[in-house]
């Protein structure tokens, strides 16, 4: 029986279509950049460059450049050229890369309210857990450990301050 | 020669306790940085930076570099036992060593990558102890538009001799200049840029960006080969590391040549990496064994391992004599050196000779240490990458939020990280070079500073920039080399068309 996996091994987005998408949008960075400088004012005042000379001309370099490469990318796309057929991530590994990365981001996103520690404890016991398949018994030692060392490390010895939340308050720091 | 008087203060100044324990350390930490994934060398550095503001400027330049160090060995380690290279620049490495120790020669393997990078790095040590300062006084000459035609050249050289397409490798110059300018201008004082927000009048912190391209892009690109280590097992013992020193000597030459292509490449922007495959392929061709390359030579580990370190060290070169970073880890101590408010370029030899020179006693003692370091500790660093990714890997994640978060102590750049990550994942896929952006990024105000100097005392006239022999010929080289690409294109149509 032909399972959905199997079929989706070697499928994924082509290279050539990303290649489009992110000269586009290094096109419209580009063109963002050029707006502002203009708006500072991106001309010669009587004793040098003024402020927005610099980043309007990068920002008209990057969008030329960039248009060439989308050019391109659109020529090699319409001949069928291998780079650009050839697949850019295949769904198997981009759903690996995303489990790394959504947790990741959540983890991120969650540091201002919560401190690092208590977030890191989770974040690594969830990981051993989902990905690694470690029962609780064993991820929730290394989950404490890390933020322990660290704020050991850190806090007490490196005289470095991180980011704290409600329950080190409760605690005293 | 006053440069050997000058060494030995270095030495001095290194010789105390508390250095050489931070030697010792540094050496640790980089060789357990070089060997995991995602905290590479320059990454590496940027996380550990902050935690040396409270050392004096040449203790932690020293650990900074013995940490730079240990991650040069570090690389080799992965590349032999586990056909991962840990750095760029071990990739060659990869070629001969991992056959060898797939034939049981991991130990010999192993020694001749350690013993071949002390070599290399040693050679280029003697270099910049006689070269650095005779560039240093002749860059004291150097003004405004002479510094600015110094980093033109810089940059035009990436795109003369990168490889790929040069569209892109100036896309990626260009974002790294422009994230450069982001915030306050230093000249009007007016903010570009920031679109009204409060966090990005800070501007990019180059080490920020540093972690999220090379650390997070890195774990992100290696999630994609699953989360499995498999490697070889090793062991070093003294009957080992003494057999193969006794068959090293045989490869003089190869050593000797790889150091010197490292060092001439490593000067340059250009870099580590592609002095090892440079240094590969010339060894092949010149070599008796020359077509038993790849299954598993001696030769073809000394070869790219001697000229990765040349390269490496020969990268500080330029940063300490002319404020030009020769790689993107050289990069990250040259953010140190500015953090620390010292101003690297020729001055520094005069102002801070304890420093300079300190620094460059330590890649002697470095050197030293790291060899017998390394070759001692192999089996327990192999040991780390058998701990299971699944829990490797959050730990690095951490750490690299840690690392991003106490550069400002703003919970804002870990967000940012984050984005770079992504960005450097999907450029790494698309061959959208890093090392110029980051460079841009570190050299972009200095580079836009010089250049509006130069205006200045030019009263606004571009012609300042051929005005003399010297900045004349820095200059002409540089558009030689930002227009190489072309050349070479045009040169290609013009023999294809005449039928030979």
């Amino acid at each position: 029986m032909q399972d959905k996996s199997t079929a989706n091994v070697n499928r994924g987005p082509s290279t050539g279509a990303i290649e489009i998408i992110v000269a586009a949008l290094l096109i419209g960075f580009g063109v963002v950049v050029m707006w502002d400088s203009a708006r500072i004012g991106a001309g010669w005042a009587s004793d040098g460059p003024r402020a927005g000379y610099f980043p309007f001309y990068i920002g008209s370099i990057i969008a030329a450049a960039s248009a060439v490469t989308l050019a391109q990318a659109i020529a090699g796309a319409r001949r069928r050229d291998k780079k650009h057929t050839a697949v850019f991530v295949t769904l198997p590994k981009l759903r690996l890369v995303l489990s790394v990365l959504i947790p990741t981001a959540v983890f991120v996103l969650v540091i201002p309210f919560l401190g690092i520690y208590v977030p890191a404890a989770i974040f690594i016991c969830l990981f051993m857990w989902r990905l690694g398949g470690y029962p609780f018994r064993k991820s929730i030692p290394v989950a404490l450990g890390m933020p322990i060392v660290s704020f050991v490390t850190f806090e007490k010895w490196f005289l470095v301050p991180l980011p704290k939340g409600p329950l080190e308050a409760m605690l005293g720091y | 020669m006053s440069e050997l008087a000058a060494l030995f203060q270095g030495f001095a100044v290194v010789l105390d306790p508390f250095n050489l324990l931070l030697i010792c350390v540094g050496i640790t930490l980089g060789v357990l940085i070089g060997v995991l994934p995602g905290l590479g060398g320059a990454n590496g550095v940027a996380i550990l930076l902050p935690l040396t503001f409270s050392m004096s400027p040449t203790s932690a330049i020293i650990m900074l570099s013995c940490i730079y160090w240990g991650a040069l060995f570090g690389g080799a380690i992965t590349s032999i036992l586990f056909n991962i290279p840990g750095e760029p620049w071990s990739v060659a490495t990869t070629f001969d060593g991992y056959p060898m120790a797939q034939q049981g020669q991991a130990g010999e393997a192993l020694t001749a990558a350690f013993t071949s990078s002390f070599f290399g790095a040693f050679v280029a040590v003697i270099m910049i102890t006689f070269v650095a300062p005779l560039v240093a006084n002749f860059a004291l000459q150097f003004g405004p538009p002479e510094f600015f035609a110094v980093q033109f050249l810089a940059f035009a050289s990436f795109i003369g001799m990168g490889r790929g397409s040069p569209f892109k490798i100036i896309t990626s110059m260009m974002i790294g200049f422009a994230l450069a300018a982001v915030g306050i201008d230093t000249v009007t004082g007016q903010l570009r840029l920031t679109f009204g927000s409060i966090e990005m009048l800070r501007g990019f912190e180059f080490l920020v960006a540093v972690i999220g391209l090379f650390g997070i892009g890195e774990i992100l690109l290696t999630m994609e080969e699953g989360l499995a280590f498999k490697g070889k097992s090793a062991t070093i013992n003294l009957k080992v590391v003494v057999q193969t020193w006794k068959i090293l000597p045989r490869y003089w030459i190869t050593s000797i040549r790889s150091s010197l292509i490292g060092c001439w490449m490593g000067v340059t922007p250009a870099g580590a990496t592609p002095a090892s495959f440079m240094s590969y392929g010339v060894a092949k061709r010149f070599s008796r064994n020359g077509e038993r390359f790849g299954t598993g030579q001696i030769e073809g580990v000394v070869a790219p391992e001697t000229a990765a370190h040349a390269a490496g060290t020969a990268a500080l070169l330029p940063m300490i004599t002319l404020g030009i970073p020769g790689s993107p880890t050289a990069a990250v101590l040259l953010s140190g050196l500015l953090i620390w408010g010292l101003q690297p370029g020729p001055l520094l030899f005069v102002e801070q000779p304890d420093f300079v020179w300190g620094l460059i006693a330590s890649m002697y003692i470095g050197n030293i240490f790291g060899l017998i370091i390394v070759l001692t500790t192999v089996p327990f660093f192999a040991a780390i990458l058998r701990v299971p990714f699944s829990i490797i890997a959050p730990i690095i994640l951490v750490i690299c939020a840690i690392g991003a978060y106490t550069v400002n102590n703003a919970a804002f750049d870990i967000t940012l990280m984050l984005i770079f990550g992504v960005v450097g994942y999907v450029f790494k896929k698309l061959d959208y070079p890093l090392a110029p952006l980051v460079l841009a990024l570190v050299l972009g105000d200095m580079a836009e500073s010089s250049f509006r100097q130069a205006m200045l005392l030019s009263q606004g006239s571009v012609s300042i920039f051929w005005s003399n022999a010297l900045v004349g010929t820095i200059f002409g080289l540089g558009v030689l080399m930002l227009f190489w690409p072309l050349i070479q294109w045009a040169w290609g149509r013009v023999r294809v068309a005449k039928p030979a």
